[in-house]
């Protein structure tokens, strides 16, 4: 026994040397990427990585999930705190700002041309490339997989109730409600306390300031101010809807949230992600027609585009200069169009380059069922140039931001809490996050 | 008298504890002394100048009035979860104890929960009291809102204390168990020839004699309501601390604040309280409970 225990302690031990000189004898040169997708998603990553694995022989690129957005960026910095960080690293859209100011990153345009990458910039879709560049319009990561919200509504149902108009308006939308309604559905419309389509998308297309120093990204100073614009008259338009029933709560702490809720057909409307899209199409039963339109706007607004959603591609500092190759070589790899519109059709995400795009248009790819209706997400994307209002939010801790919106979301519509009153609570609260960040990062300035 | 042995050389001793001193070292008093460096500086997350606040971090967690409210939301939690735990677990124990037909199946029926992880219970509840799909959906048909824990504060913490007390419950069964299995019978017989019921003997005999574990696990439970790793992972698994800070613990919102507002400068002032709120009420229990706990 105890002879045992003493083999497969050196074993290990071997195990453990070995693994450690191994890249030194290797000829390919491993590189880490950590990324946050879980479940479907993660093994579409890890499939990516096994295409890149298989497409040359110089590079070895060790894909690991680490169940989660938050996760990924809270042990990327764990591990740069330790110098364990790995080459690249997938940051979602609110953690942009911390790894801008972190210093602790290679911007992509400086890592592609250090390794003779020609990459023709322009070929993102500005509203993607936007949300990831400096306020002077330098690409700081690569974007990868990228969303917007969309709105969901139920065909048949709407066939049923008789409305022969699209929910394109939120007087449409209003007119929609109240016809189902009469027509015995129970939830015309369903929604959560998800600020993303609600606060953010919203604000976007509506022209609408979230924060001062265009939306943070002229400055650490800025000061949200969602709490005096057109967005309160929105959530108070929301409140109404839900008193005369219209508009129905939908979260997971009651039961199901807004996605079940529109695939089980007890909702009729949500807002949602297009990376819902291939969710939704699965789980509908079949015969249940239904279809996806560019989030409404109130009528008489000029529509704006829609900001992106998702997370990019951050190269680490302080690696090796070799596993920058593998790793420019990987960010190629991934940027080709076989590439993209293959990323594409499996996730539900939507291309990021004009090319991929256009390649995925000409192959007649929208044009047939499961994926038609999400090239809507790139027209509502790339809506209008971006402007300062439209490009992105840079705002510090912008997850608690998010929080502090969200509670007083349920406070309003779950505890009657006064809509101006929660608004400009979350919003005070805010702003002194934001204080707590921009002292944080003292002396730093965004460039 | 004990026959005591004892080591000739000084540094003999310091080897054998060396291995342990090590971990503590490691796991214990490292962390605490970064946590303290992290309560009295603001650094950027990723590393830099950090800069010494003095009390700012504390003050700003004082100043929040939500903070007050995670500290009486963790305190009604830490108070009635353990105490609900204890008790149900003593009902059972000593229902087990008296050997009726079917205990030993009973014993491990009740002991079951606490193999279960904490937010798997969690997720298991969510969806079994959840207002509109759930057992309480059809209450709720005839009483509308009368159990609903995604719109009352009240319903939500009485959910997750529940969630609590039934894992726990299984722990706590299981070590008053064994003590009561350390009562003499012949204590219980001689109560029963005098003509005390179960219940008499339970109250006069049985908990009397079973005031130590009772003690301890007073004490590790509440610490366990306070900062165990389940009291974050049903209230994260179920409510999120919501309804509009209903059931915001003190460990849920450190545990948001450090790891989803990168915030690690406050989180560590918050720890740090949260530690010597723990100290205050274990002194409390030890000063004034325990003097009326008999050893032997």
């Amino acid at each position: 026994m105890k002879l045992f225990v003493l083999k497969t302690a050196l074993a290990g031990l071997m195990a453990a040397t070995t693994l450690g000189v191994a890249p030194a004898f290797a000829e390919k040169t491993k590189f880490e990427f950590w990324y946050g997708l879980s479940g479907d998603l993660g093994d579409r990553v890890q499939d990516a990585c096994k295409k890149f694995n298989d497409s040359q022989s110089d590079f070895e690129i060790l894909c690991t999930s680490q169940n989660g957005y938050d996760t990924t960026l809270q042990n990327t910095i764990a591990a740069y705190r330790a110098k364990k960080q790995p080459a690249i690293t997938q940051i979602y859209d609110a953690g942009t700002l911390d790894l801008m100011l972190s210093k602790a990153f290679i911007p992509a345009k400086q890592l592609m041309a250090d390794n003779g990458y020609k990459i023709d910039w322009n070929n993102y879709f500005g509203g993607i490339a936007n949300y990831y560049a400096t306020a002077a319009g330098e690409l700081q990561s690569f974007p990868f997989n990228s969303s917007t919200a969309m709105f969901y509504y139920n065909v048949s149902a709407f066939e049923k109730a008789g409305i022969d108009f699209k929910p394109d308006t939120w007087e449409h939308v209003e007119e929609a409600a109240r016809k189902l309604k009469a027509a015995g559905f129970e939830c015309p419309l369903g929604f959560n306390f998800d600020t993303w389509p609600l606060l953010e998308q919203f604000s976007a297309i509506h022209n609408q300031p979230l924060a001062t120093k265009a939306n943070g990204y002229e400055g650490l100073d800025t000061e949200v101010v969602f709490n005096k614009t057109k967005f309160v008259d929105h959530v108070k338009f929301f409140k109404k809807m839900q008193d005369e029933k219209l508009f129905v709560v939908k979260t997971k702490q009651l039961g199901m949230d807004i996605v079940p809720a529109f695939t089980s057909q007890t909702c009729q409307m949500i807002q949602t992600s297009v990376a819902d899209h291939g969710t939704v199409g699965k789980t509908l039963p079949e015969g249940v027609k239904w279809d996806v339109a560019m989030l409404p706007v109130w009528k008489g607004t000029e529509r704006k585009n829609s900001l992106v959603g998702g997370a990019s591609l951050w190269v680490m500092a302080g690696r090796p200069a070799a596993e920058y190759k593998g790793a420019a070589a990987f960010l190629n790899f991934l940027a080709q169009p076989d590439m993209v519109q293959w990323w594409s059709t499996v996730t539900g995400y939507i291309p990021v380059t004009k090319t991929g795009f256009d390649a995925m248009k000409a192959n007649g790819f929208y044009d047939k069922a499961p994926y038609k209706g999400r090239e809507l997400a790139i027209a509502s994307l790339t809506y209008t140039p971006t402007s300062e209002n439209t490009r992105g939010i840079r705002l510090g801790s912008f997850t608690q931001i998010r929080k502090e919106v969200s509670t007083s979301l349920e406070a309003i519509f779950m505890q009657n809490a006064d809509v101006q009153k929660e608004l400009d609570q979350a919003a005070e609260r805010s702003n002194a996050i934001l204080r707590r960040f921009e002292k944080t990062y003292a002396g730093q300035k965004l460039n | 008298m004990e026959k005591r042995a004892v080591f000739k050389s000084w540094w003999l001793p310091i080897v054998f504890a060396l291995p342990q001193l090590l971990l503590i070292l490691c796991f214990f008093y490292w962390p605490v002394a970064a946590v303290v460096n992290w309560a009295f500086t603001l650094e950027p997350p990723f590393g830099g100048p950090a800069e010494f606040v003095g009390f700012a971090n504390f003050q700003e967690a004082f100043a929040d009035p939500f903070y007050w409210n995670s500290v009486v939301v963790s305190l009604i939690f830490a108070i009635v979860g353990p105490l609900f735990a204890i008790s149900i677990g003593l009902v059972l124990a000593i229902a087990v104890d008296r050997q009726l037909p079917g205990s030993g199946f009973f014993r491990f029926l009740y002991i079951l929960p606490y193999a279960i992880a904490g937010p798997a219970a969690g997720m298991a509840f969510r969806f079994i009291l959840s207002p509109e799909r759930g057992l309480a959906a059809s209450l709720n048909a005839m009483w509308p809102d009368i159990w609903n824990p995604a719109k009352y504060g009240e319903h939500a913490l009485a959910l997750v204390i529940i969630i609590f007390i039934w894992k726990w419950s299984g722990y706590t069964f299981i070590f008053l168990l064994a003590g009561l299995q350390s009562v003499p019978r012949a204590l219980g017989e001689a109560a029963a020839m005098d003509g005390a019921g179960p219940f008499r003997r339970a109250i006069d005999v049985q908990v009397p004699l079973l005031a130590p574990t009772l003690f301890f696990l007073l004490v590790t439970m509440m610490t366990e309501g306070f900062v165990g790793a389940d009291t974050f992972g049903i209230v994260h698994a179920v409510t999120e601390g919501g309804p509009n800070h209903g059931t915001e613990v003190m460990v849920y919102r450190i545990v948001d604040e450090a790891f989803k507002g990168l915030n690690y400068s406050g989180a560590s002032a918050q720890s740090i309280i949260l530690i010597g709120l723990i100290m205050i009420f274990t002194f409390i229990q030890f000063r004034f409970v325990e003097k009326r706990v008999h050893y032997k």
